[in-house]
């Protein structure tokens, strides 16, 4: 599309029409989806419930991990609709009620809320409060299968109304219908955790069971109707209980002792509690270690895990235990699904190589399997997580089975008959790391000889955008043309362009996968799951760096990613790196370390092979060098004197900065490895001061120009240094939420600190403000947001920093004779001469992400991108957070480019980059530079992803996407027609004229 | 562009009663969103369909959603001043500062922050709505000339058939003498241009 460089004047011709149509860049709206991209995902399904009903569409509905509540089509595993819950609203349990009601109980069991099953529309909420803080349960009474009839008689639709939930150690009924509480019921005896509710089907009591202190078992049988208590029962059982239970029916629990090495089989039928222990060698030969119940709701069975070993026990008679299975892969248990009056399935998933193994029993006959199918799995998924079983009537009334599998990479999939019906890459709703790389370079040129071969299409293409821009389209052209450019086989290709718009996107998920997405369309080009060694079992990815981006002469080079990831969930656990091709997804190293990564410095230098070395900062602020080559060291020696890093303790408030002093002493002799030293700190009064946020500058970030131009001819030098560090402390009352502090007891302090040196080169205080605050750095300023109390808005302020001690330099003849100090050498440790510039602006909207676009040389100008609460992303032209705006501008500062100053900055819908889109649950927004100078790219990702282009200045270096070539080409004959037409004219005159 | 839409509803609620002190440990707030039927039409969003609206409070603390009906509650919310955001594709909802005070509880103290209108129930509405999109203009012939083609041919046609006219009213003599001064002055060069040049 974009001819590059192509006629200059003609170029500054576009630019100028362009510039005189409108200041605010903007799409129209059949333009969406020819430049960005929106994924919708839901994150790790913790609870899936299914609702197969006759009439209807088929759905699953499902709760996850990003406590997104949704609910999808069985068939496709689109979802329907999906709600994103506040972040301190965690769901403990869903469930489908009357057959169109989706129940969910959030909030550490305060919260009850009824969906509209169809639509997703909220139908109540009811709030459940209690007397103090317990496990949440959720009940709904069970329904005959696949018969939910609510016409019948006023006896069902009662029994069938009821929700019952046990929270906050109340036991509440609530009225499926409007949420009303109908009664509740406190248990008095102290210190009583509950672990189960039952309400055996087809009867009106309730069994509360659960643990007193911690050798006491406790019962209570309350009358489903009216919560009526009939029954308090407790037995004592000496040597204690693990906290858990497992239900194996309607009257009979498992438990293990507090040894974890006898069962006990704990009846309560008709209030009776009896006890009958099994210690677990007696039963299984070769059990060594303690055993842990697997929740599991299988009638009859349950299953314990020792070690590793899965092993499922079924309860025979009175107490009596027997095993049934051992199992010695990574097994999944299903939930149990009653198929008939008396029967009930259950599913087990177990992982084997490169397949999944999928049993479906009866309860009630372990032998007998119901189904028993493998599967071909991606080992990039993992092993089996979770597994949800529903069933299906075939046409010859036999059962057929579908398993909902959760993976351990997030994904989840549908399989049915042998096969993965649907799959959804779920894992990308946790994204906590991103990165760009190239693409390979096109080898054969095969794309060129393509669009000469498609000439002729490729003029007919223009022809019809041509009749579009004319107007002359039929509906039929409109969508062809539609169309044409939406598939565009171009923007997936997986080459490099020239423009740079083409690029992987290099994400890592929480799960510890990592994802390379196409920018042209989103689509997955590979994923890796990191591998588990036996040093690591576990390793949690932290961290994304560029290792080997081949530029130069290492051309041949695949370039390569650093995962840093962790071994365990404390943060002194040794780390784990992983080095991955970007182009193939291989990885290529693994090495497991002995020390912990606190921090991870990328330094600005490269070897011969252009990996970049990266300094890891241990718990001991021990200093290590990667890559462990002698040329690396090498190149590291000289620049030894030259490294500076801070460190920033949040709880106590203190930020540090260190250097490197001598290699490390001690132990074994390990020349990649150096002691760092202390140079300043910087400690914030505790009682006053708590420090929120800390941002430096991108270290890619390009900067194009130090001398700013004002109106009257004057120069500003920007203070541009890779070194200052922006801190934002606030009041340490006035960091809890907003409306938990007065005006006069919060402020907030931004510092601007030169990590060499430590010296704080600005501070400012705003008295009456608040946090949370978002800042951005970039070239020499810095902008923020944060909440004023007094005017109960919130503002964004922005901070510029310029260097005096270039002032002078404005002098011509100073430059001439050499006197001026550009070239002179700038040392931090020398006190800079800088003036700052700040002014501030009420902004609308709270905010949950800032970032900046970044362009690839840095002459186009800036633009702030804000995630907004809304879950979009609003795109603000950095003119508008000028320090130098004023009320009335001059005629100078208004050709300058200076916005009249407004008390607060305008949101401008048509600059909203996700246009009609939301990026639910936004967390980060990330810009790329593309290789054309006047574009960035933009990934903004939270539960969902979305990616677009954008031009801050507009395109002034490419033509759009809409020019019209047709157009230029039909002028160009016009022109040539018309030479030839004067110049016979001008022919005939001559002639005419010699003639005379 | 979004215009800023006269609100046209007429607020017939009765009671949208906003606090009360619920419980022990903390006040409730209640309060309706309305998305008035006129607006919408043009929109994104479809009118009445209130499922994906948000209601917000204080940047995140808690979230929650629409009942059917448009009502909204926050239940725990301890004495002090609050801010209620709603989100919703396709309309801009200003914040609003809801003070919550212990003394005297039911008494509702609201305010929209962006106008600074205060509220004597919350009943919250759209200030206007927003349009992402440009709309494309229409065809017109002004487009076409104003293009950079259109200003190319224009040019052209001023050259090719306003020229000659010009050339041809001029006076035969006056021609003459004009072409011939050109010769006696030459091409002008480089030199002739600089200050100082082209007097030798």
């Amino acid at each position: 599309m974009a001819i590059r460089s192509f006629f200059v004047p003609f170029l500054l011709l576009v630019l100028w029409f362009y510039s005189s149509l409108s200041p605010v860049l903007s799409l129209y709206e059949d333009q969406v989806g020819l430049m960005d991209w929106h994924q919708q995902y839901i994150g790790k399904v913790k609870q899936a419930v299914f609702s197969t009903q006759k009439t209807g569409r088929r759905r699953v509905i499902v709760s996850t991990e990003e406590n997104v509540i949704a609910s999808l089509d069985l068939r496709h595993g689109e979802i329907f609709w999906r709600h994103l819950l506040g972040s301190n609203d965690v769901i403990d349990g869903i469930d489908i009620g009357l057959g169109k009601y989706v129940i969910t109980l959030s909030s550490g069991g305060s919260i009850l809320r009824s969906w509209n099953l169809p639509d997703g529309q909220m139908v109540w909420e009811s709030f459940l409060q209690g007397p103090k803080h317990s496990k949440s349960l959720l009940l709904l009474p069970k329904h005959e299968i696949d018969c939910i009839n609510v016409v019948q008689t006023n006896l069902k639709i009662e029994k069938d109304n009821v929700i019952v939930v046990f929270s906050n150690d109340r036991l509440h009924a609530v009225s499926c219908i409007d949420g009303e509480v109908l009664w509740k019921k406190d248990f008095e005896t102290e210190s009583f955790e509950t672990q189960q509710v039952i309400q055996p089907p087809g009867s009106d009591l309730i069994y509360v069971v659960g643990f007193a202190a911690s050798s006491q078992f406790e019962m209570y049988q309350i009358n489903a109707r009216n919560g009526e208590l009939l029954k308090h029962e407790s037995a004592i059982f000496s040597s204690g209980f693990l906290r858990e239970l497992s239900l194996v029916s309607s009257e009979t629990v498992v438990a293990l002792d507090s040894t974890g090495s006898i069962l006990l089989t704990i009846s309560f039928q008709n209030g009776e509690i009896s006890f009958q222990q099994t210690p677990i060698s007696n039963i299984v030969e070769d059990s060594s270690g303690p055993a842990v119940i697997i929740p599991s709701s299988v009638p009859g069975i349950f299953a314990i895990k020792i070690n590793s070993v899965t092993i499922f026990i079924r309860v025979i008679g009175k107490g009596k235990l027997e095993v049934v299975e051992k199992l010695n892969q990574e097994t999944a248990v299903s939930n149990a699904l009653p198929i008939s009056e008396s029967q009930q399935a259950f599913a087990l998933v177990q992982h084997a190589g490169s397949e999944i193994h999928l049993v479906a029993k009866l309860a009630h006959d372990w032998d007998a399997n119901l189904l028993k199918e493998s599967i071909k799995m991606d080992q990039q998924r993992g092993i089996p997580h979770k597994v949800f079983i529903n069933n299906y009537i075939r046409t010859d009334r036999s059962h057929g089975f579908r398993l909902l599998i959760v993976m351990e990479d997030h994904s989840l999939l549908l399989l049915q008959q042998g096969a993965i019906v649907w799959s959804r890459e779920d894992g990308l709703a946790s994204i906590i790391d991103v990165t760009a790389s190239e693409l390979p370079v096109e080898r054969d040129g095969v794309s060129v000889a393509k669009v000469e071969h498609n000439l002729f299409e490729w003029l007919k293409g223009h022809m019809l955008k041509l009749k579009g821009t004319l107007m002359l389209a039929s509906p039929e052209d409109v969508a062809a043309i539609q169309s044409m450019r939406l598939k565009s086989s171009e923007k997936s290709k997986m080459a490099r362009d020239h423009n740079g718009f083409r690029k992987l996107l290099i994400v890592l998920t929480r799960a510890g996968k990592l994802f390379a997405l196409h920018t042209g369309d989103g689509h997955i080009v590979w994923s890796h799951l990191l591998h588990k060694s036996e040093a690591c079992q576990s390793p949690v990815g932290l961290n994304l760096y560029q290792w080997q981006v081949p530029h130069h002469h290492a051309l041949d080079e695949n370039p390569s990613v650093l995962v840093i990831s962790r071994c365990g969930p404390s943060s002194d656990a040794p780390g784990v790196l992983s080095f991955v091709d970007t182009y193939t997804g291989k990885e290529l190293n693994s090495l497991s370390l002995d020390h912990a990564v606190v921090q991870v410095i990328p330094l600005p230098h490269t070897d011969s092979t252009e990996q970049r070395l990266h300094l890891l900062i241990d718990s001991d602020k021990h200093a290590h060098l990667y890559p462990k080559t002698s040329e690396a060291l090498g190149i590291f020696k000289r620049e030894f004197s030259n490294i500076y890093w801070y460190s920033v303790e949040d709880h106590n408030s203190i930020i540090k900065g260190h250097a490197l002093k001598c290699k490390c002493t001690g132990e074994v002799a390990d020349e990649f490895c150096f002691d760092a030293r202390d140079l300043w700190s910087v400690v914030f009064p505790s009682e006053s001061e708590k420090i929120t946020a800390t941002v430096t500058r991108k270290l890619n970030e390009m900067v194009h120009t130090q001398a700013k131009v004002m109106a009257d001819q004057d120069v500003m030098y920007k203070y541009i240094s890779r070194n200052l560090l922006f801190v934002a402390t606030v009041a340490p009352k006035g960091s809890g939420e907003i409306g938990s502090v007065t005006p006069e007891e919060s402020w907030l302090v931004a510092y601007l600190i030169d990590i060499v040196t430590g010296r704080i080169l600005y501070r400012v205080t705003h008295h009456g403000a608040q946090g949370p605050v978002h800042a951005v750095f970039s070239e020499n300023w810095v902008v923020y947001h944060f909440f004023n109390l007094r005017a109960h808005r919130y503002e964004m302020s922005v901070i510029e920093i310029y260097d005096q001690s270039r002032a002078d330099n404005k002098d011509v003849w100073k430059l001439v004779l050499g006197k001026h100090n550009l070239t002179s050498r700038i040392s931090l440790f020398s006190r800079p001469e800088v003036i700052t510039k700040s002014q501030s602006y009420f902004f609308t909207h709270s905010v949950k992400a800032i970032a900046v676009t970044s362009t690839a040389k840095g002459i186009t100008s800036k633009q702030l991108l804000i995630g907004t609460i809304g879950d979009q992303v609003l795109a603000l032209d950095k003119r508008f957070l000028d320090p130098r705006r004023s009320v009335n501008p001059t005629q100078a500062e208004k050709e300058e480019g200076i916005i009249p100053l407004t008390d607060s900055l305008p949101i401008i819908p048509q600059s909203y980059v996700t246009h009609a889109l939301r990026v639910e649950g936004l967390r980060g927004i990330i810009t790329v530079p593309a290789k054309l100078e006047s574009t960035t790219l933009v990934f903004a990702h939270g539960v969902d992803l979305f990616f677009t282009q954008l031009a801050p200045s507009r395109t002034y270096d490419s033509l759009t996407e809409d020019f019209s070539y047709a157009l230029l080409l039909i002028t160009i004959v016009a022109l040539v027609a018309a030479i030839f037409v004067t110049w016979r004219l001008s022919e005939r005159k001559e002639l005419q004229d010699k003639w005379r | 562009m979004a215009s800023i839409a006269p609100l046209l509803l007429l607020v017939l609620l009765s009671t949208a009663l906003t606090i009360s002190s619920g419980s022990v440990d903390g006040f409730t707030i209640n309060g309706r969103v309305k998305i008035p039927q006129g607006m919408g039409t043009k929109g994104f969003v479809l009118p009445g369909k209130t499922s994906n609206v948000k209601v917000i409070l204080n940047g995140g603390q808690i979230v929650t959603y629409l009942r059917p009906d448009g009502y909204f509650s926050f239940q725990n919310i301890s004495a002090g001043t609050h801010l209620i955001e709603v989100t919703a594709i396709g309309y801009f909802f200003s914040p609003v500062r809801v003070d919550v005070s212990a003394r005297n509880p039911g008494k509702v103290q609201a305010a929209l922050t962006e106008n600074r209108r205060g509220l004597s129930e919350l009943v919250l509405e759209p200030l206007r709505e927003e349009q992402y999109f440009e709309i494309r203009e229409p065809f017109s012939i002004m487009n076409i000339v104003k293009s950079p083609m259109g200003l190319m041919v224009g040019f052209m046609l001023v050259v090719v058939f306003l020229m000659p006219k010009l050339v041809e009213n001029m006076d035969p003599e006056e021609m003459r003498r004009a072409q011939e001064e050109m010769r006696n002055q030459g091409v002008p060069s480089l030199a002739s241009l600089l200050p100082g040049g082209g007097r030798n």
